[in-house]
């Protein structure tokens, strides 16, 4: 069994009009299979409203499924007596990073979660320090987060999951509100996490850029995963991507194009060293 | 009609012990019809520049022009300026506050003294502009998808009838379709009304097909100032200070180096693809 | 505009004040305080801002941060001033139509001025020099005793921890939404009460939204990091008192004696016949 899996995956909300009177139930994760193995970087992609959200947050148990089962590296998230197992072997980065920092200087923050879990202080001390190093926000520890950059309060806020010593990360759209330097900062920590630290990873987002590295990619729409493969096989797919609200990168994109007109290029090509390979090959044939 | 700003500097001195120069001698013309990018990452200045150019924020030294008249001196009024002058915040779907989009559209222009009626006229015509779904005018704004709040919003400032219109990321937070759309949208209403547009934006890519000029902005200092493709060419200057050009133009400069007779000025998908077939002598290529 | 508000902010530096421990600065503000109303002649007010000035120079905090404080309570001062100005009864020095500023009036306002200002400052040091952190883990221990009647100290502290961090946030927020109307032409500074009042909708609405978005998502945050309550939680920072904490304490209250032998005593002393 994989670190995080869920089987048949179902999650129904009712909606109310303003009387409170129930005026639908709107389903927004619709039979979901995933499964995970430990140390994977997995990526779920997906437009706003497509359930990816919805889904992570069922991983961390602050969802519980309509229908259907989660498992968190063995332990089922309906059982009440597991869930504080389960929030500290899946930890979560949500999206906006004014809103998950609860402690005034860095340290405190990342302190806050190995607190809650009762480790002696003198281990609090330890965790918080290669947890910031972990994320190259060491030298930071002692400033107040309200001084840093978008980019850098979402690394405090990693630091604050791995402090916890979690099995693995699920990262919701942790990118959505940085700029193009915040968000590449955010994306090499994570990475940095699962390669040196072996720590499983479930990146959401919508931005293909970011996908690029992931071992495996599910495309979510209307709560169903509608695509499942490699990067490249997801972003061979360029007209079903776009059917689905999402892009893909320019370079992708443009050697699509390409093909399309009678160029004799291969599909899914994903960095620009591989289209002027591709080009140059072409060129000697 | 130019709104013109002459060595513009702001000064900020906020918790930090040292006074921070948000601009730093800032000179520009924004001529009438144009479509603007503002580029630059995260304070880098643009926000403060663009809250220049309604009169939100003051100079400490240098001054704004709006048609050729002072907006810091003692009687001009600020009030009309900024109707002409729409700013459209960042997130501007946190402004809203009415209990339906129609009334919150109304509110600019009712701040301008206008009668009830030309206000709901003005409100119909700015979400019209907007491509707002009529069944939705009475809905809460609260109740709206994020897209639907975002063009909303832009609808509150649209009604106030602007020369001008400035958005400051229009498309922070989207989706990569909801980007799409918000961007076309701006590109037809601006057709449409002929009206100048300054889009504010850290993404050279989401706006290098729409606008044709680009200002980026870095340390408060106006760094480049030009057409796309001109600004494009310094695209290792660009790199260093973190911003990239489109990817667009890195695979063009890459293939000039392994040879392929292409001209790296293309911008867009559509260029460099035409520029790549005519290398295989397969269409026609772009003009110089 | 609202940047100015420095009450609630903790400014980084490295120095005894902010190394003491915060059960010593929370009792040390309330003996201060105390020190204010106990004291009733101008040598006291000497001492008390000596001994101010010297907790402010030792604690490396700009002055100006304690002078940004004073900002937001000016219109309280110049109301107090001109109360006590005016309404103390008392032998008159000048007398403007009905109203007489007597010289008793004069004495109060400049004592009160001096309370209120050496207040503000009094605990704007305490709250420069303290991670909110640890002042509501100062205040969460002080606290402990009321326990037992069952008040929810550690609910209490975290719940003012969080205010503490929110306040800057969201009065960056409220600037940006007033921004953001007033380029809709909004008008918050004309008209009469009522249309002012009127005129707050705009900001007021969009404000409290945000606010709840915020708390909702907090909560969230909060208990996927295993928050649940002060049971079975264990400090990183725990409060432990050190040779310096003692030292302090007794600065404190040989404050405290210098001021009531000097501010009350002494001078009646000589005064007496």
């Amino acid at each position: 069994m994989g670190i995080i899996q869920t089987s048949k995956l179902v999650f129904e909300y009712i909606r109310r009009d303003e009387e409170g009177n129930v005026e639908g139930i709107t389903r927004a994760v619709d039979e979901v299979d995933i499964d995970v193995q430990p140390g994977q970087f997995i990526a779920i992609l997906g437009h706003n409203g497509s359930g990816k959200s919805t889904l992570a947050k069922h991983i961390n148990a602050i969802l519980f499924p309509t229908e259907g089962t989660v498992w968190v590296d063995g332990m089922d998230t309906g059982d009440e007596t597991k869930i504080w197992d389960i929030r500290q072997r899946a930890g979560m980065v949500f999206q906006n990073p004014d809103n998950q920092i609860i402690g005034q200087v860095v340290e405190e923050d990342v302190g806050f979660g190995p607190e809650n879990m009762g480790i002696p202080t003198k281990e609090i001390w330890e965790r918080v320090k290669e947890s910031l190093k972990a994320v190259g926000m060491y030298e930071f520890r002692k400033h107040s987060p309200n001084k840093l950059s978008g980019g850098q309060k979402q690394r405090v806020s990693i630091a604050g999951v791995i402090a916890m010593h979690p099995k693995c990360i699920i990262l919701d759209e942790p990118t959505a509100m940085l700029d193009p330097n915040g968000r590449k900062e955010v994306i090499r920590a994570v990475r940095a996490l699962n390669d040196v630290e072996k720590v499983t990873a479930v990146l959401i987002t919508h931005y293909m850029e970011e996908i690029i590295y992931a071992d495996k990619v599910f495309v979510m729409d209307k709560g169903h995963i509608e695509m499942e493969g490699t990067p490249r096989e997801i972003f061979s797919q360029v007209d079903k991507l776009k059917s689905l609200r999402l892009d893909v990168p320019q370079v992708t994109l443009l050697a699509h194009e390409l093909k399309k007109s009678g160029l004799d290029i291969p599909e899914g090509i994903l960095t620009i060293k591989e289209l002027t390979e591709a080009l140059e090959d072409l060129r000697r044939s | 009609m130019s709104i013109i700003l002459n060595h513009v500097n702001y000064v900020y001195d906020g918790d930090t012990e040292i006074p921070v120069k948000a601009l730093d001698d800032v000179s520009l013309q924004i001529g009438d019809g144009e479509f603007i990018g503002l580029i630059g990452h995260t304070g880098s200045g643009k926000s403060t520049l663009v809250q220049h150019l309604n009169g939100l924020m003051k100079p400490t030294d240098g001054g704004v022009y709006y048609n050729g008249a002072d907006i810091h001196d003692g009687d001009y009024d600020l009030k009309t300026l900024r109707s002409k002058v729409g700013l459209v915040f960042q997130y501007p779907e946190h402004q809203l506050f009415e209990v339906d989009v129609f009334s919150d559209v109304c509110f600019g222009p009712k701040n301008l003294g206008l009668s009830r009626k030309e206000a709901e006229l003005r409100a119909f015509e700015a979400l019209r502009l907007v491509g707002f779904p009529e069944e939705l005018f009475y809905q809460s704004p609260f109740e709206l998808s994020g897209g639907q709040k975002r063009r909303a919003a832009i609808a509150g400032v649209l009604a106030m009838k602007p020369e001008v219109l400035i958005l400051d990321e229009p498309t922070a937070g989207l989706d990569p379709k909801g980007r799409d759309e918000i961007l076309d949208q701006v590109k037809r209403l601006r057709e449409e009304t002929k009206m100048t547009v300054v889009l504010v934006s850290h993404s050279m890519e989401d706006v290098a097909k729409y606008v044709n000029r680009i200002i980026v902005m870095n340390r408060g200092k106006v760094m480049f100032d030009g057409v796309p493709k001109a600004v494009f060419a310094h695209y290792k200057e660009l790199e260093e200070v973190g911003l990239a050009a489109p990817q667009v133009t890195y695979i063009m400069h890459a293939l000039r180096e392994k040879g392929f007779p292409v001209k790296a000025q293309a911008t867009t998908i559509a260029e460099a693809k035409e520029e790549i077939l005519r290398a295989f002598g397969l269409a026609g290529g772009i003009a110089d | 505009m609202l940047r100015d508000i420095t009450l609630g902010q903790y400014y980084q530096s490295d120095s005894v004040i902010h190394r003491l421990d915060p059960r010593v600065k929370l009792s040390g503000t309330i003996i201060f305080i105390i020190s204010l109303f106990v004291v009733n002649n101008f040598i006291g007010y000497a001492i008390a801002g000596l001994f101010l000035a010297w907790v402010i120079k030792v604690s490396k905090v700009p002055f100006r941060f304690m002078v940004k404080g004073m900002k937001s309570i000016v219109m309280l001062l110049v109301i107090t001033v001109v109360f006590n100005l005016f309404l103390t009864p008392g032998e008159a020095v000048v007398t403007v139509w009905k109203l007489k500023i007597t010289k008793e009036g004069i004495e109060i306002a400049v004592k009160m001025a001096i309370r209120l200002v050496f207040l503000i400052i009094g605990s704007s040091v305490m709250t420069l020099t303290t991670t909110p952190n640890n002042l509501t883990d100062g205040l969460e221990s002080l606290m402990k005793p009321f326990k037992i009647f069952h008040v929810p100290v550690h609910e209490v502290a975290m719940m003012m921890a969080i205010a503490l961090r929110f306040i800057p946030i969201l009065l960056e927020e409220t600037d940006k939404i007033m921004k953001a109307q007033i380029a809709r032409g909004a008008d918050f500074e004309s008209g009469n009460l009522v249309k002012k009042a009127k005129s707050l909708v705009p900001l007021l609405v969009p404000l409290f939204i945000s606010a709840f978005r915020r708390a909702n998502d907090l909560a969230m945050a909060m208990e996927a990091r295993c928050y649940r309550g002060g049971e079975h939680r264990t400090k990183m920072k725990p409060l432990q008192y050190k040779k310096r904490d003692g030292l302090a304490y007794l600065t404190v209250f040989l404050y405290l004696a210098v001021c009531i032998l000097g501010g009350r005593i002494l001078p009646g002393l000589f005064m007496a016949p």
